[in-house]
């Protein structure tokens, strides 16, 4: 099969990869680019371990072809943190032991960030509802939730405090 | 270490430190079984049966082999053939020659998902191109996998040798009915004939799933030295190394297992799929095999939880005091034998006194994939059928279901189930605790209902290796062979630093592959935080007598005039002072380090208690889950957010074995809803938060008196939740799950 050449801004670098037509832009994530914080639990869009952002809009990426990307720009749990300063995200994930195994992490700490730039003040009715394409099998979700609201409240206090 | 209470203080047992692999799992950088690249690597693909159940009578795998870019075909016959023989992983086992079976069909397939070919090739697509390619001609069987057709009398019957064990006459007729086990005490008889109130009911549930969200998947290298390396995540690398060899004929040593991290087990990953037969691809192909579950493959072909059948009656005298109990259930094993037959029947009545009772088990084969461990295995629907009766005792006596089961709660000095006294056990605290809690007595509104339930597990001990090592610098790295499904590598770190008297910063954990520490029972049975942190301490112990000995080399005193105080030597002797750091001991004469390996016999038990609001549609049947209160005695909690996770996340997959989850057949035996959209496991908007209320009755056997958390907490859910549908609806629920169509037909039934 004839692989398409695509080139793409995954994490503020641009980058460029190799594809065959059919391959997922999360396969490509993975395979050709190692990046392997995007996890596949189930490449059938049900359960958002693959989450990314595709031009600031949140995607599965197993429901994504990797040509698709050509000249878009995708953020991926790796570029959350800036350097090795953490995200508030990623703080309070860890305070709050919000996750046991972490392989639905790195989707929700995605889909949580892409919520928060939406929406600074969300409700526990609307963490919930906006994370319900996220499953995590570990928590019941108790504390991710919380970890969410916490978070909102750093950045919030973050825009106005500083 | 005590205050005026009694209660041990202790520095860093009780914290809620970051954990040592929480900035990889934030960061996208921990590398879980999919994320492994070995130079060189290609692709392994399995081609899975479409039947039920058939004879294969060929395979042609010649035009697979042919495809450019196919390295490796393997079948069946390339497998070893191996003698009949038990292997106990702990939390489950069975026969090896099952188990080889169960990773690749020989001649017959035995459910929808077995696998029958595999493949390796450059890459994924075009493996999954051979595998199209692979013709394999099938005689199609009649199949069963429903578990009551199982146990009939004309069922197609899957291993036609099998015969049931444990009958009390033995027959020799070819049967699905792998064990029957009888538990009894006293005469059932009796006891139910003393009684002035008896509830009975007959409850079914459907088979489901663990559910974890990583797929199995491994990498697998097999050198022509006859040396393998394997790297995959599971719940035991030295159980992936016992199985394979065993599997495949090899010696142990030759098989270096490393454990990567690990998205999700439950249980469902104490068993191997996959690494023999990418061992068997890789030698083929001289090249590294990585070889990976979908999630249908996952659902299809990985073991899920038996489905059960289970009649129970329930007697007791005007004063709510059980005079006799009778449980007879059966749990659909899949393809072969292994339902939890024997701790189901174990934990069904175990948190009460009762005189005389009953209980007998049997152990059934269907055309479903092999049932594997999941949270307490066989124990959660059997509880649910017990905790229904007890609910209903209550409703026929008038009695507050608490005070019912206050009345009969077992305590310590109460016979267990193995006939051996309860040590400390808090079932009469927590009982307690949910009366006052302000859950019970909040007022309810029309179509609300709410349900109390307990539930038993015995947990595990086992065996367990760590070593401890200090470095120069005086920080201490901790390993042990158990692999961290949820944290454990912070508890272990917390009780090594409680126990050196360092900060808990000071402290590494790490989890060694099987070459490089002694072996270790795999990570099940809620065993964990008990043995491996057992052996922790034990081998930390080792450390500071060592340090205790340079000290008292170094100041030139007897041994016993060194004390260990706060992380420092200080001596005792009369004309000496003084005292020295960990790290001043270490500069002197190099570090110190000390393995532990324990195997205790005597694990805390576990035992959950959790109260459930609910608000059931009259109109639709849907529930909603309210509130939630999750109560537990923990013994002692290490690290009490990861306990807390744990009783969480075991009240949420109770919540959807409760109300959605359950595997569906098609007519043709295939599972019809082998994906995370057909099969509904809860999300974050189905629930409200989780409350947990953790009660600490410390085990004497383990240094801070740690019981196992990870099982317990899926024992009550069902049984909580049912009661609370049946509060609503003032209708008895009996089955699992308690769909919304199920909900309305049991409604329409009892009217
Ligand atoms: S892997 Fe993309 S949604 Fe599950
Ligand atoms: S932490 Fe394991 S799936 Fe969420």
């Amino acid at each position: 099969m004839q692989k398409i050449l695509v080139s793409t801004t995954v994490n503020g670098e641009t980058c460029e990869f190799a594809c065959e037509p059919d391959t997922s832009l999360l396969d490509a994530l993975r395979t050709e680019l190692r990046l392997t914080g995007s996890k596949e639990g189930c490449g059938s869009g049900d359960c958002g371990a693959c989450t990314i952002s595709l031009d600031g809009e949140m995607v599965c990426s197993c429901l994504v072809l990797a040509a698709e990307a050509q000249g878009r720009t995708i953020g991926t749990v790796e570029g959350i943190a800036e350097g090795s300063a953490l995200h508030p995200l990623q703080t309070r994930f860890l305070e709050h032991a919000a996750l046991q195994c972490g392989f639905c992490t790195p989707g929700f700490l995605v889909a949580a960030k892409s919520l928060l730039e939406k929406n600074p003040d969300p409700t526990e009715t609307e963490i919930r509802y906006w994370l319900a394409g996220n499953l995590c099998r570990c928590t019941g979700y108790d504390k991710i939730i919380r970890a969410v609201q916490h978070a909102a409240a750093d950045l919030r206090q973050e825009r106005t405090g500083a | 270490m005590n205050d005026m209470s009694g209660k041990p203080q202790y520095r860093v047992v009780g914290t809620r430190p970051v954990r040592p692999d929480g900035i990889d799992k934030v960061t996208g950088k921990a590398v879980f079984s999919a994320d492994h690249f070995v130079a060189g690597m290609i692709y392994g693909a399995i081609l899975r049966s479409p039947h039920a159940h058939a004879r294969i009578r060929s395979i042609d795998t010649s035009k697979a082999a042919a495809l450019p870019g196919v390295k490796a075909v393997v079948t069946g016959a390339d497998f070893p053939a191996l003698k009949s023989m038990e292997v106990d992983l702990g939390e489950g086992g069975g026969d090896i020659v099952d188990m080889s079976v169960n990773c690749m069909a020989r001649d017959k397939v035995f459910y929808d998902g077995h696998a029958v070919a595999a493949v390796a090739a450059t890459s994924a697509s075009i493996a999954a191109e051979a595998l199209e390619l692979i013709t394999v001609d099938y005689e199609v069987l009649p199949h069963v996998t429903d578990l009551a057709a199982a146990m009939a009398d004309d069922a197609p019957v899957l291993h036609a040798r099998m015969r049931t064990k444990g009958l009390d006459t033995p027959s020799d007729k070819p049967t699905n009915v792998s064990m029957r086990f009888v538990m009894e005490k006293g005469d059932v008889a009796a006891g139910l004939a003393r009684a002035k109130v008896v509830a009975r009911g007959s409850f079914s549930s459907a088979p489901v799933h663990q559910g974890y969200l990583e797929p199995q998947a491994c990498t697998v290298a097999y050198n022509s030295d006859g040396q393998v390396q394997i790297w995959a995540s599971s719940q035991g690398a030295f159980m992936i190394r016992t199985v394979t060899a065993q599997v495949l004929n090899l010696p142990i040593a030759d098989i270096r297992v490393t454990p990567l991290e690990i998205g999700g087990g439950f249980g469902g990953k104490t068993v191997i799929y996959l690494e023999p037969v990418a061992v068997l691809l890789s030698k083929k192909s001289g090249r590294p095999v990585r070889l990976a579950m979908s999630r249908s493959d996952v659902f299809r072909a990985t073991g899920p939880a038996p489905g059960t059948i289970c009649d129970v009656a329930i007697g007791c005298d005007e004063n709510g005091i059980i005079t006799g109990a009778e449980v007879t259930f059966s749990g659909s094993a899949g393809a072969f034998p292994g339902s939890g037959t024997h701790p189901a029947a174990v934990c069904s009545l175990a948190p009460y006194k009762i005189p005389d009772y009953r209980i007998v088990g049997h152990d059934v084969v269907t055309n479903m994939a092999c049932t594997a461990a999941y949270r307490s295995p066989g124990a959660p629907p059997i509880i649910f059928a017990v905790e229904s009766i007890v609910d209903e005792l209550a409703g026929k006596l008038g009695m507050d279901p608490i005070d019912l089961r206050l009345r009969n709660a077992i305590q310590e000095g109460d016979p267990s189930p193995s006939g051996v006294p309860f040590g400390p056990i808090g079932l009469k605290e927590m009982l307690e605790a949910a009366k006052v809690h302000p859950h019970w007595s909040e007022p309810l509104e029309a179509n609300q209902g709410r349900g109390i339930a307990a539930g038993y597990w015995p947990n595990f001990g086992g065996q367990s290796t760590a070593s401890v090592s200090l470095t120069d610098d005086g920080t201490v790295i901790v390993t042990t062979g158990s692999p961290d499904i949820g944290g454990s590598r912070a508890s272990m770190a917390m009780m090594a630093a409680e126990v050196i008297g360092l900060p808990y910063d000071s402290v590494r954990a790490t989890v060694a592959d099987t070459s490089s520490i002694g072996y270790s029972m795999l990570t099940g049975g809620s065993r964990t935080t008990f043995a491996t942190g057992k052996a922790v301490v034990e081998a930390t112990e080792k450390v500071v007598d060592g340090l205790k000995a340079r000290a008292a080399s170094i100041w030139g005193v007897d041994a016993g005039a060194v004390e260990w105080a706060g992380g420092e030597a200080r001596c005792t002797a009369q004309d000496k002072e003084g005292t020295l750091s960990v790290r001043e001991l270490c500069g002197k004469g190099g570090p110190i380090s000390a393995e532990a390996t324990v195997n205790p016999p005597d694990p805390g038990p576990g035992i959950a208690v959790q109260i459930v609001d609910v608000e059931v549609d009259p109109d639709t049947g849907t529930v909603t889950v309210l509130r939630v209160t999750a109560l537990q005695d923990v013994g002692r909690a290490i690290h009490p957010s990861y306990v807390e996770g744990q009783m969480q996340g075991g009240v949420v997959q109770g919540i959807g074995w409760a109300l959605n989850e359950g595997y569906v057949f098609n007519a043709k035996g295939q599972l019809d809803n082998a994906g995370f959209l057909d099969y509904r496991i809860p999300v974050a908007s189905d629930l409200p938060m989780i409350s947990t209320v953790m009660i600490e009755v410390p085990w004497p056997s383990h240094p801070f008196g740690v019981k196992g958390v990870g099982e317990a907490p899926i024992c009550p859910p069902m049984g909580a939740v049912a009661n609370a549908v049946s509060a609503a609806t003032g209708v008895r629920m009996h089955h699992l799950p308690m769909s919304p169509d199920r909900i309305l037909t049991e409604v329409a039934a009892a009217q």
